[in-house]
């Protein structure tokens, strides 16, 4: 905690237990702990938000994005714990998506095969190539490495729905953290979106549509999603896309960054404050239809997905993205949306997009 | 009327000008004692000249723009300074932060946000002053202006020298303006303190000692210049605070308290008018970017002092630095977080308080007034922190019962927010209660009215809100 001076180790024992020679200083609370202490209260800790915010129902078919990076392995891995532990009476599915990308795909998807097995949990994997007929690696071709990263981040939301349509699953459940969150609400303050800053930090979104999301890790912070697994030795996937070759981290994510050092309560503070905003109820999203052509919910008249494959399809591939004007052909919408986005960029698309 | 937005940044309320100016007409161009500095930003390019003439000001097309930070500007000297007063003037007017009978009390840093908010309260004063010479009936009075500034030498010193050259400095700044005459104030953050200044020196000293987070003792000390404006205002019968934030100061604002977690209160900090203080304060450079400031003051010399303006640290460090790095690269950055800020629900106390002006001199039925004003019946009153003053959450109210009066150190801790609670009080239960006795009396006294008063029934409705009959009073 800034100002205090530092505590003396008093001979290193856990602060939780008073038994064991305590291995970490916990990320959230800076509290010494031994490893078997912070497994347990990082576990409750989920188990806690699971049952208080009743993200599942005993019988649910529910699906993990699983990339194969840290937070969907992490992710994939206690809540196989947790739903043997407390009876959570789950079926729960692994499903990936296989972008098409030689040398990163390829590699963290034989990560998830392996956790397949680690976790004995069944896995299904859609592939850009079989939804869309083109792959990452074909799309970059033809458009170069600029704003493939919208491609990425559009086709795989689409994607893992489809993906749990095809599972029949009824919730798909993702790995973003509290960081990631935290981020968000940033970024929508300082783009001034203000219908999704009132429903960022929703810890379930969707659920008017076919299937729920939910975001079991909304209050776990990633050093501790890093540290569970490094002592965990899970077996994950670390490099990030290949297509994001400036490996952007953002303004936003290195202030997080910054505040977390001086006062890790911070990234919890943001998401309540994130929660707390009095945002009037008639601040809504857009209206939700049906793409015309392929029925993905979607506020314009073709999705995202469509627009953007339309512009593959016929040679142009610049449709849809940023400035350009497309099928929907509606100024000023997307123009509005696209300024100054650059280089307040959200987290890269390695991850899963929100 | 053109527009109603209050932050529309299209410059379009000037379709209002002819309406506004009856109250409270537009400034001379440029008042007599500016230099010619128009002749200086243009410098070596003949204004007649055909060499540049492709670049004119936006709004005269006749000047050429003057530079500013290097770069071309938009606006002509004289067209820069009309905007920007006329932003002022605007944000004064529709949302009615000063009417004639009003007395406003500055709250004036040395630093250039205040520098020009004085400057503009003033040229807004003599406007009123030569209406009121020429109308013949002399029905409407002239707003009075005084000047406070808070010395916090004690928490943050400063050679000694150096501040009294600097009071002195602030001095003539005010007594440098025409009449109507100003008065100037300096007031120690220990007046908060109604005992004698030595006992009120060591009690402030050893209230901030006892917060251990940097960020919480700035905090901290920003609120108790706020009580210390309160009283000096309250004494010397001012009805308004007039504070010198702008869109820049506001946007960092935006996220310290979002990181604070106060997102729920931020909506009451950021608006035009904050009425939750006996003394309502009102924020007429909130559409005005620091930088816009910063070349007023160097275009019409106004003097600004940085001496007594210490740096923050901390959390408030790290978002400054933040807030300034995504203006470089955005040059509206600032303005859209304020923007996105503004579009929170601000509380019922952002609203002027309607007071019938021949009342507006008396502070206790002011004050009555201001209390029995009819709530808005879809805004249930609030109950507010201790220490911070902003509202809190209903759901963060821990329902506190006091016994005999007496105030437990648990039930103190339970009326201030979770953000004070973490950042200020101190951790250990045991010294609590000290810390209490600390505290001046305006913030003890405040926090007992709050929850003793008519926010109990507040929330008591709130929460048995579905189980009563509809209520028919309204007919509806
Ligand atoms: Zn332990
Ligand atoms: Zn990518
Ligand atoms: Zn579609
Ligand atoms: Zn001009
Ligand atoms: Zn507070």
């Amino acid at each position: 905690m800034e100002g205090e001076t530092a505590k003396p180790a008093k001979g290193r024992v856990c602060t939780i237990c008073n038994q064991r020679r305590a291995a970490l200083k916990r990320p959230k609370t800076l509290e010494q702990i031994c490893r078997e202490c912070f497994y347990a209260v990082f576990e409750q800790e989920i188990h806690g938000v699971i049952v208080e915010n009743q993200l599942f129902k005993p019988g649910e078919r529910v699906a993990i994005g699983a990339s194969g990076g840290k937070d969907s392995t992490v992710l994939a891995y206690v809540l196989s714990e947790l739903n043997r532990r407390h009876n959570y009476g789950l079926d729960l599915f692994l499903l990936s998506v296989d972008e098409g990308i030689t040398g990163y795909r390829d590699d963290s998807l034989e990560t998830v095969k392996r956790n397949e097995i680690q976790y004995g949990l069944p896995l299904k994997v859609v592939s850009y190539k079989e939804l869309y007929g083109w792959t990452m690696d074909e799309i970059v071709k033809l458009i170069g490495l600029k704003n493939n990263c919208t491609f990425c981040g559009v086709f795989r939301r689409q994607a893992l729905d489809r993906g749990a349509a095809l599972l029949k699953v009824d919730k798909l459940v993702t790995g973003h953290n509290a960081d990631d969150i935290a981020e968000t609400v940033l970024l929508n303050i300082l783009r001034g979106d203000i219908a999704r800053l009132s429903r960022c930090t929703s810890i379930t979104t969707g659920e008017d549509g076919p299937i729920p999301r939910c975001k079991p890790f909304k209050y776990t912070y990633e050093k501790e999603i890093f540290t569970y697994a490094y002592f965990k030795r899970l077996d994950y996937f670390s490099t990030e896309c290949i297509y994001s070759p400036n490996a952007y981290r953002g303004f936003a994510r290195e202030f997080i960054k910054d505040l977390e050092r001086i006062r890790p309560r911070a990234i919890l503070d943001i998401i309540k404050s994130g929660e707390d905003f009095r945002i009037s109820t008639s601040t809504k999203m857009p209206e939700q239809g049906n793409c015309e052509r392929c029925g993905y919910i979607s506020s314009q008249k073709w999705c995202k997905a469509c627009v953007l494959l339309e512009g593959l399809n016929r040679g142009l591939p610049k449709l849809g993205i940023g400035r350009s004007r497309g099928v929907n052909n509606e100024p000023g919408k997307n123009t509005k949306q696209a300024k100054g986005v650059e280089s307040i960029q959200s987290k890269q698309c390695g991850n899963l997009d929100f | 009327m053109a527009c109603n937005s209050a932050t529309c940044q299209s410059g379009c309320y000037r379709d209002d000008n002819d309406k506004l100016d009856d109250q409270f007409p537009l400034p001379a161009p440029a008042p007599a004692t500016v230099p010619n500095h128009r002749q200086q930003t243009t410098n070596g390019v003949s204004p007649d000249g055909d060499s540049n003439d492709s670049i004119l000001c936006v709004k005269c097309k006749l000047n050429q723009p003057m530079a500013v930070d290097g770069n071309i500007g938009l606006f002509c000297g004289d067209c820069f300074r009309s905007n920007l007063y006329g932003k002022f003037r605007f944000s004064v007017t529709s949302n009615a932060l000063i009417s004639p009978s009003d007395n406003v009390l500055v709250a004036f840093s040395g630093g250039p946000s205040s520098r020009v908010a004085l400057q503009f309260v003033h040229e807004m004063q003599m406007k009123a002053q030569k209406n009121f010479d020429a109308s013949r009936d002399r029905s409407l009075p002239v707003f009075g202006v005084g000047v406070a500034f808070i010395d916090e030498s004690l928490i943050v010193p400063v050679p000694a020298d150096e501040f009294d050259k600097a009071i002195e400095e602030m001095r003539f700044v005010v007594s440098n303006l025409a009449p109507p005459i100003k008065q100037f104030y300096v007031v120690p953050t220990e007046s908060i303190y109604s005992s004698d200044s030595d006992d009120g020196r060591n009690r402030l000293k050893e209230l901030l000692t006892g917060v251990s987070d940097i960020t919480g003792r700035e905090d901290l000390l920003e609120h108790l210049r706020m009580l210390a404006l309160q009283k000096v205002a309250l004494e010397n019968g001012y009805t308004k605070i007039l504070l010198g934030t702008c869109t820049s100061r506001i946007a960092c604002h935006v996220l310290e308290a979002t990181v604070k977690g106060q997102g729920y209160s931020l909506a009451a900090d950021i608006q035009y008018v904050d009425a939750r203080w006996e003394i309502p304060v009102i924020l007429p450079l909130r559409d005005c970017l620091a930088q816009e400031l910063h070349t007023l003051c160097s275009l019409d010399s106004l003097k600004t002092l940085e001496v007594l303006n210490g740096h923050n640290s901390g959390i408030n460090a790290l978002i400054t630095s933040f807030v300034k790095l995504l203006q470089e690269e955005n040059p509206s950055r600032e303005s859209t977080i304020v923007r996105t800020a503004g579009k929170l629900t601000p509380f019922h106390f952002n609203r002027m308080p309607e007071v019938d002006d021949c009342n507006i001199r008396l502070a206790s039925q002011r004050r009555q007034k201001k209390y029995n004003l009819k709530p808005n019946e879809s805004l249930p009153p609030e109950s507010f922190c201790r220490i911070c003053n902003s509202p809190l959450k209903k759901a963060d109210v821990k329902s506190c019962k006091m016994e005999d009066g007496k105030m437990s150190a648990e039930v103190f801790r339970d009326t201030c927010c979770r953000s004070c609670q973490f950042q200020i009080l101190p951790k250990d239960i045991s010294a609590v209660e000290h810390f209490h006795s600390l505290l001046p009396l305006q913030m003890v006294a405040r926090a007992e009215y709050n929850n003793l008063g008519e926010d109990k029934d507040g929330l008591l409705r709130e929460q048995i809100q579905d189980c009563l009959l509809s209520d028919t009073e309204d007919g509806t």
